[in-house]
């Protein structure tokens, strides 16, 4: 039914955006938590920042990526000659680009649901001798779990759809770097895969409703746990 | 003025009391606190909105921080800002009950009064939840709950997690007539049953009356008065101040017996005398607590004749408050062996039995109310 590579394609999509989304999640949802709860300098920078994905050509992400990440990037060379990591042409780096590129989205996601946690609840929880790690795990982010998993799915399917960074800084090896998005270009690159592209179009299609999907059916569950329900 | 009395002086016992000297500042309000809470009992902290009642019980909770000052515990100190010692809540041990009930939504009420719980806690479920009536509730989530059952909740919740005081910051606003009774009942039994110091934030008088031992009156961020509610029940320079509350004399008397044919019951006061009462359902040798409205006293010099008045009290003129040309009445306050009762009384009627302090005189009570509580060893 899917030739070989379009399972390789949806294969390692899936690899590097469950992987951008593995590695940004920590640090999203302490991103988030900063700009939600709390006041210090440079918080307007640091916002201006995060968002800079959303509103940069994808291509210049992926430059700035090369730049820093590259083996000659000041990142790089620490990566390389400390760790022997090498990102750039390789699935991992692959999921780096994604993972930034979708950061925006979790951050904004998580933020607003961070926001809309009563802080009365988490003062209460504290006056009951809970720690500060304890309100966090017990009261704030069970609360704003509906924020939590949206964020999330909106940032695989960020990271599933990501094109320009990730060839940019990846670029478009069978079999390690070409996701999805990629293989659809070299096959409307190809003459007369008119056919195959379509398919992979409706694979895309397929995959981006079914995670939307997910999300909102996770959403709905998490928000009827904390709503009405009669005991 | 200040009628602030040295509060210490009064509580020898000051092991597990509480001392505060604050100042806080939050934009033009300014609070300046000096105190030392009795270790047991119900104190209220007592002053019109506005008056920085909340915010000093947040400052004791630690959910704020005072700009300068101290609070102690005990012999802990919870705040010092002159050392840089700062408790967080989490490790203070203080039950508090906010406003709203802040039940966790995402818990079942199992959950919620189990949030806190800690070692000897476990022991006492069965209790708190049997005490605050809310066995049928544990499975049950917050959001299904009427307010007076999530209070409940919130209440045994704070109760569970062990603490060594207890705020309640106006734990029945927005309940019913009805409603607010219950649970002020349920926290008289509460203050009576648990050993736990409570301080508990109100603008009620009929709610402080009915539960507070000792009384911290607070006004635009300053404490205009503290001590034993009785005692500032009986002062002539509060009257104004306290206006909500409606002028009355707490005394304390012994159940001797009941006469079931006429449905009243029989009391002894400290010094011997009796009163006759509509019945009471209360044991023989059960100390209550009776309010005496000022308007329910009478006065006459000698014994009358045949009257109604079942309860005649032999007292003696203690001090007569100040008058007014403005006003009709004139308060006094007399002596019943170690109680104080106060009358209220035209000043004609002053004048025309020549009444002045020292003089003994009949007062005549035409009726009683009780305290729901049972004299329970509050702060006195």
């Amino acid at each position: 039914m899917l030739t070989a590579a379009e399972t390789e394609a949806i294969l390692i999509s899936l690899r590097v955006a469950g992987s951008a989304v593995a590695w940004i999640l920590v640090p999203g949802i302490a991103l988030a938590w900063l700009m939600a709860r709390r006041e210090f300098r440079g918080k307007a920078l640091l916002d201006g920042l995060l968002h800079l994905p959303l509103v940069l050509p994808p291509v210049v992400v992926g430059y700035l990526l090369l730049l820093s990440l590259g083996r000659q990037g000041w990142l790089g060379r620490w990566l390389d000659e400390g760790f022997g990591v090498t990102l750039p042409f390789t699935w991992q780096g692959a999921a780096v680009a994604g993972g930034v590129m979708a950061l925006p989205l979790l951050v904004r996601a998580v933020r607003l649901s961070l926001e809309a946690v009563d802080v009365d609840l988490e003062a209460a929880a504290s006056t009951l001798g809970a720690s500060r790690l304890r309100v966090l795990f017990t009261i704030t982010l069970p609360l704003a779990l509906p924020g939590l998993l949206t964020g999330t799915v909106l940032a695989f399917a960020r990271a599933l759809s990501e094109f320009g960074a990730t060839i940019t800084f990846a670029a478009n090896i069978p079999g390690e770097t070409r996701t999805l998005p990629l293989a659809l270009y070299s096959l409307i690159q190809t003459p007369g895969a008119e056919a195959a592209a379509a398919r992979l179009c409706a694979i895309a299609v397929a995959i981006a409703m079914l995670s939307l999907m997910a999300s909102e059916w996770l959403a709905r569950r998490a928000r009827r746990r904390l709503r009405q329900r009669d005991g | 003025m200040q009628y602030v009395i040295a509060a210490h002086d009064r509580h020898p016992d000051s092991r597990g009391a509480l001392a505060l000297d604050v100042e806080q500042r939050l934009g033009d309000f300014s609070l300046a606190a000096s105190l030392t809470l009795p270790a047991r009992g119900v104190t209220a902290l007592f002053g019109p909105s506005g008056s920085g009642k909340t915010s000093l019980l947040r400052l004791i909770a630690g959910l704020d921080t005072p700009r300068r000052g101290s609070i102690r515990l005990g012999g802990e100190v919870l705040v010092d800002t002159a050392r840089g010692i700062r408790v967080p809540p989490h490790r203070r041990h203080l039950g508090v009950v906010f406003q709203e009930a802040r039940l966790f939504p995402h818990y079942r009420v199992r959950g919620n009064l189990g949030y806190g719980m800690r070692g000897a806690g476990r022991a006492r479920f069965d209790a708190v939840v049997e005490l605050l009536g809310i066995g049928d509730l544990l499975e049950r989530f917050p959001a299904t709950l009427s307010g007076g059952e999530a209070r409940r909740v919130a209440i045994g919740r704070a109760l569970l997690s062990e603490p060594r005081l207890l705020l309640m910051d106006e734990p029945l606003t927005g309940l019913d007539g009805a409603r607010k009774q219950e649970l002020l009942d349920y926290i008289a039994r509460l203050a009576a049953d648990i050993d736990i110091p409570i301080v508990y934030v109100s603008h009620d008088p009929d709610e402080l009356t009915a539960i507070a031992d000792h009384l911290v009156l607070l006004e635009h961020g300053r404490v205009l008065a503290d001590g034993p509610l009785d005692d500032l029940l009986q002062r002539f320079a509060l009257t104004d101040r306290l206006g909500g509350f409606d002028a009355a004399s707490l005394v304390t008397a012994t159940v001797d017996g009941h006469e079931p044919h006429y449905a009243l019951t029989r009391l002894r006061l400290a010094d011997g005398q009796r009163l006759t009462l509509p019945a009471v359902d209360a044991a023989p040798g059960t100390r209550l607590r009776l309010r005496i409205p000022v308007r329910e006293v009478a006065l006459a010099l000698d014994v009358p004749g045949a009257t109604s008045y079942r309860n005649r009290l032999h007292a003696v003129v203690e001090e007569i408050g100040p008058t007014y040309p403005e006003r009709a009445a004139v308060e006094l306050r007399l002596r019943l062996g170690e109680q104080a009762l106060r009358a209220r009384l035209t000043r004609k009627s002053l004048d025309e039995l020549g009444l002045a302090p020292g003089m003994p005189v009949i007062a005549l009570v035409r009726s009683v109310s009780f305290d729901t509580r049972r004299e329970s060893g509050g702060a006195r």
